[in-house]
């Protein structure tokens, strides 16, 4: 008897929620969007992520201004998973189940990218992956309901391969943190090199452990052996160390460096004083791109925040033009809907048009490559030129092959 | 000729190697002493150390344009560090010295969080690069190798330092009284010294050698947010391998890890990471004080036991065991869905701080490593999950077996030590599953993890889950707490009071304490294997320090001396947690503020504050 008590009362309660539910889900309709954003706020994280959260605060802010999508306003709810995977996890489910958000949106770590992007697909819901960089999250591991923004780890390495490939330079010696980024950016590089150019060789490889660099003794670790140029994967405080170490103990002299993403403001403004001559990088010379669409953009973030934007800025503000495009393209909010605007969707931003391929949702959101130099005691870009993401993406039977799900 | 090269290299190997250990050794050596006299295991030593480096590159940018002034404003970092130390000292850790031991770790933690986030606050999130060292801003040329004159200088330093120590502690009243104070505190006291003035005296050279190991690293690294936790894991390492209080020790394990990682990179550049934790666990096996420390004796004082021993519960505790059962039976249909998932992670995480607890209060086996065996459990499941595609079931039924395997192997050598001996050196264990985690990729995944670890299609809705983890983790609580009331657990906590006399009447105490270890971690397992479930996914930092020290956090802020202190622990941190963080990005400083002001108002615990509130009643 109690048990069948128990049951009833259950039951009833149970009933009682689902209409609250439905009835919550019923008066979200008429408010605004709601985007889920979920990022590494806090922590050592925060100086890659706030420069994005402007930028996605500003796109909100001037589409809102307009008159929002589909004329209801943009709402973007926004946590922080403190650079946790795990809390990751715990904001999407409470973005989902109590926020009742149509989409969710952001991630910089690539770990973090991941558990969301199986979080989204288990759930069924669409998730703009706007920073993380491992190419699992729309190859290997892609999944229907992830989109990526931001050019990957592989696209990032083949535009700068590409310019390795015009240096004479044969022997190579690589340099990245120990752990998914730093060797999938090796192998990139490697392969598309070796491709271009069967005459190279690497002759030595050194793996410090993220965030613990032991930058002299790793210096002349590579210099002794005699590389002609040098492939550069670390980044934030790794890159300061090795950089100072490697000027002071003359390991750059006369040597080519390829550099991923130090020419993003976020690693080369670190720098300042000791930025390196003359390496090649992937990054974002955001005083000296003269398009009238980055203009203004640059203009109104400045005004907004009383500061330049970082490579972030321009992701996240990306991401919500992104959402913005889908939307009116999708004409509703309903996951498949907007699933299959994400598709093919075409929009302008700016450093161009970019498109969302139907083929592996990665957008074909380039990156500046160029040289660094020093300009008053601060490390810029110059030579550069826009490397457009649907050039250093392979060819479309590979991807096939690399994303195995679809 | 390639045999000068040889030579030449490995002399310019030694001495970066060198350079690196000067900084390392300022910082362990400051720990060292905080820890030898006032036996407080200091966690916010990082952050005094990240504080010295902000501190220096501020006063870098106004005076450091030349030697004498940038070498003032390093000096200067050191001194501001050193009252901040003080601060902390009289106005909180003075309060607690007669607290738990382990209440002024978690006092120490709160001042961690605070650090973090203020530092945030002040100086923005932006890696800070200082210039070079005018003077020192170059290199010379020694046998072909080019050696950062700073690094020359760096050496110096610690030498000085070292020096200057050995007179302070052979030649100075001051030092006498220090080393008096390590080794028998009581006995100091008794000679009228006053303790609290030495206290703080000590304490205010460990954070100001902290604070000058961070300023000095501002010519070589940028200031940056990760300074705190990144450092003093490594701190910890080498105090423990040099031995706990020894000065000559730390240097000595600090030039012999820094050496061990120049000369490693060369031969096994992947290996870096473990290597460190490879030698400390090497080391406290084959000699359990460390190098230089003596093995630890007890003081009158250090055979503590104010805790009454466990009574089975009366009226009503039962009563709240009842309630709190019952709510968690109701709670899904009273709170919505998203309360589910949080109630899933809190049954979850109150099992694993119950296994923590379980060890700590039952067999007073301290760990700081008990992420082992949580993350042995969710990765048991989770490679279960990927390798053999194993269901939810069989993978959930693997979990305990691969946390109590892990347990069963670290154990043994861990029960072999003592105090804070036996902690660092499960730590050491931990943090190398945790580095083969993170690092053999083509087995784990590596950082990107394991995906896909998601229910079967029958406990795929998040309340049947919340059902199954409720159920199964009340279960192992009760049976833990089972354990505790058998005749095995009555003499666990014979050996704890006194494993002197325990061993004297005949119990084999290392045999229960490695039985306790694999009881602990199989229960452990048990909440990995459905945190994996949970998240969906495994990463290393389920075996990272940070996931042992929320289980400490969660057991301390329940409330050790009783079995309802962890699942309060538990409910309390993931609550705060979840609904701070909607409200304010500060949300590390008003935890932190809010740990300091716990450990200060209520140092028994929230499952304290029942006792607090009849003791007011009946007096």
């Amino acid at each position: 008897m109690p048990r069948m008590n128990v049951r009833y009362l259950l039951s009833v309660l149970f009933g009682a929620l689902l209409t609250t539910l439905a009835i919550a889900s019923a008066h979200a309709q008429q408010g605004p969007i709601r985007v889920g954003e979920i990022n590494s706020y806090t922590g050592p994280l925060a100086a890659f992520t706030v420069p994005y959260r402007n930028g996605w605060q500003l796109a909100v802010e001037e589409i809102n201004a307009k008159g929002g999508v589909l004329d209801r306003p943009l709402e973007v709810i926004s946590r922080d998973d403190g650079g946790k995977p795990a809390n990751a996890i715990k904001f999407a489910e409470e973005l989902l189940r109590r926020e009742n958000v149509d989409l969710i949106a952001g991630t910089f770590l690539s770990n973090i990218g991941l558990a969301v992007a199986d979080f989204a697909n288990r759930n069924k819901t669409l998730f703009v992956a706007s920073e993380p960089l491992s190419d699992a999250v729309v190859w290997s591991k892609g999944n229907p309901y992830t989109f990526r923004l931001r050019p990957s780890t592989y696209m990032q390495a083949a535009m700068l391969a590409e310019e390795a490939a015009k240096l004479p330079a044969k022997r190579w010696a690589t340099i990245a943190p120990n752990y998914e980024y730093g060797q999938s950016a090796v192998k990139a590089f490697k392969e598309v090199l070796k491709a271009r150019r069967p005459d190279v060789e690497f002759v030595e490889e050194q793996w410090p452990a993220l965030f613990k660099i032991d930058a002299g003794a790793t210096v002349q670790a590579i210099a002794r052996a005699k590389p002609e140029a040098i492939f550069n994967v670390t980044f934030s405080i790794d890159l300061a160390k090795f950089v100072r170490e490697g000027q002071l103990r003359g390991l750059f002299k006369d040597r080519e460096v390829a550099s991923l993403l130090t020419g993003e403001p976020e690693y080369l403004d670190t720098l300042k004083g000791e930025t390196p001559e003359g390496w090649i990088v992937t990054g974002y010379p955001w005083q000296a791109i003269k398009e009238p669409a980055h203009r203004s953009f640059v203009d109104a973030y400045q005004s907004r925040f009383d500061d330049y934007p970082r490579a972030g800025s321009i992701v996240g503000y990306n991401t919500i033009l992104t959402i913005a495009a889908m939307l009116e393209k999708a004409g509703s909010t309903d996951t498949a809907a907007m699933v299959a605007a994400m598709k093919g969707l075409e929009l302008e931003t700016p450093f161009g048009p970019i498109t969302y391929r139907a083929l592996d949702h990665q957008s074909t959101m380039g990156a500046y490559v160029g040289r660094t130099t020093k300009v008053d005691g601060r490390g810029v870009m110059v030579d550069f030129r826009y490397a457009n993401g649907a050039d250093y993406l392979p060819d479309d039977a590979t991807v096939r092959k690399l994303r195995p799900g679809n | 000729m390639a045999l000068e090269d040889f030579v030449s290299f490995i002399v310019a190997q030694a001495i970066a190697g060198l350079a690196s250990a000067a900084s390392l050794f300022l910082i362990a050596v400051g720990l060292s002493i905080v820890f030898g006299v006032t036996r407080v295991v200091n966690f916010a030593h990082g952050s005094l150390y990240m504080l010295g480096a902000y501190i220096a590159y501020s006063l870098v940018a106004v005076m450091g344009d030349s030697f004498a002034g940038y070498l003032l404003a390093l000096l200067l970092a050191a001194v501001a560090v050193g009252i901040i130390g003080g601060v902390i000292e009289s106005t909180l850790l003075r309060r607690i010295y007669h607290a738990p031991e382990l209440f002024q770790l978690l006092a120490t933690f709160g001042v961690v969080l605070i650090v973090q986030d203020l530092t945030r606050t002040i100086w923005g999130p932006d890696d800070l690069f200082a210039p070079r060292m005018p003077g020192l801003d170059g290199a010379i040329d020694i046998l072909g190798h080019a050696i950062p004159t700073y690094d020359l200088f760096l050496i110096g330093v610690a030498f000085a330092v070292l020096g200057g120590l050995w007179l302070l502690f052979r030649k100075t009243r001051f030092g006498v009284l220090l080393r008096a104070a390590t080794e028998d505190r009581q006995m100091v006291s008794a000679l009228g010294i006053d303790q609290r003035w030495l206290f703080t005296a000590a304490f205010v050279l460990g954070a100001a050698l902290a604070g000058l190991g961070g300023a000095l690293q501002m010519p070589r690294q940028a200031a940056s947010l990760s300074m705190d936790l990144s450092i003093i894991v490594d701190a910890f390492v080498v105090v423990v391998i040099g031995g706990m209080g020894s000065i000559a020790g730390a240097f000595i394990a600090a030039v012999l890890i820094s050496e061990l990682l120049a000369f490693g990179l060369v031969i096994f550049p992947q290996i870096t990471l473990v290597l460190i934790f490879l030698v400390m666990a090497v080391t406290l096996v084959l000699k359990p004080s460390g190098l230089f420390g003596r093995p630890e004796f007890l003081t009158a004082e250090d055979v503590r036991n104010p805790d009454p021993p466990l009574q089975p519960s009366d009226a009503i505790a039962k009563a709240g065991w009842r309630v709190l059962l019952a709510w968690g039976l109701v709670a899904p249909f009273v709170l919505g869905e998203f309360s589910t998932v949080i109630l899933t992670e809190i049954a979850i995480l109150a099992l694993f701080a119950a296994s923590l607890h379980f060890l700590i209060w039952g067999g007073g086996l301290i760990t700081f490593g008990h992420a082992a065996y949580f993350g042995l459990g969710a990765y048991g499941a989770g490679l279960a999950v990927f390798h053999l595609s194993a269901g939810m079931a069989p993978a959930l039924l693997l979990a305990p077996v691969a946390g109590a395997l892990g347990a069963l192997l670290f154990g043994w050598f861990c029960v072999r030590l003592t105090g804070i001996y036996m902690a660092m050196l499960t730590l050491a264990f931990a943090q190398i599953a945790w580095s083969i985690a993170f690092q053999w990729i083509e087995f784990t995944g590596g950082d990107n993890g394991i995906l896909g670890v998601w229910p079967s299609a029958w406990a795929s809705d998040p309340t049947v889950f919340y059902y199954l983890a409720f159920l199964v983790c009340a279960a192992m609580i009760w049976a833990l707490r089972h354990v505790m009331f058998s005749p095995f657990g009555y003499t666990l906590r014979g050996t704890r009071d006194s494993a002197l006399r325990s061993s004297a009447i005949g119990v084999d105490v290392m045999r229960h304490r490695w039985l306790a270890f694999t009881l602990a971690g199989a229960a452990a397992g048990v909440s990995g294997g459905f945190f994996a479930f949970a998240k969906g996914s495994v990463f290393p930092e389920v075996l990272f320090v940070s996931t042992s020290v929320d289980g400490l956090v969660m057991v301390l802020l329940g409330g050790m001396q009783s079995m309802a202190g962890p699942i309060l622990g538990a409910i309390a941190y993931t609550e705060i947690q979840t609904e701070l963080n909607r409200v304010t990005d500060l949300w590390q400083l008003v935890l932190g503020v809010f740990i300091v002001a716990l450990v200060v108002v209520l140092p028994r615990g929230l499952a304290g504050l029942s006792a607090l509130l009849v003791r007011r009643r009946t007096s």
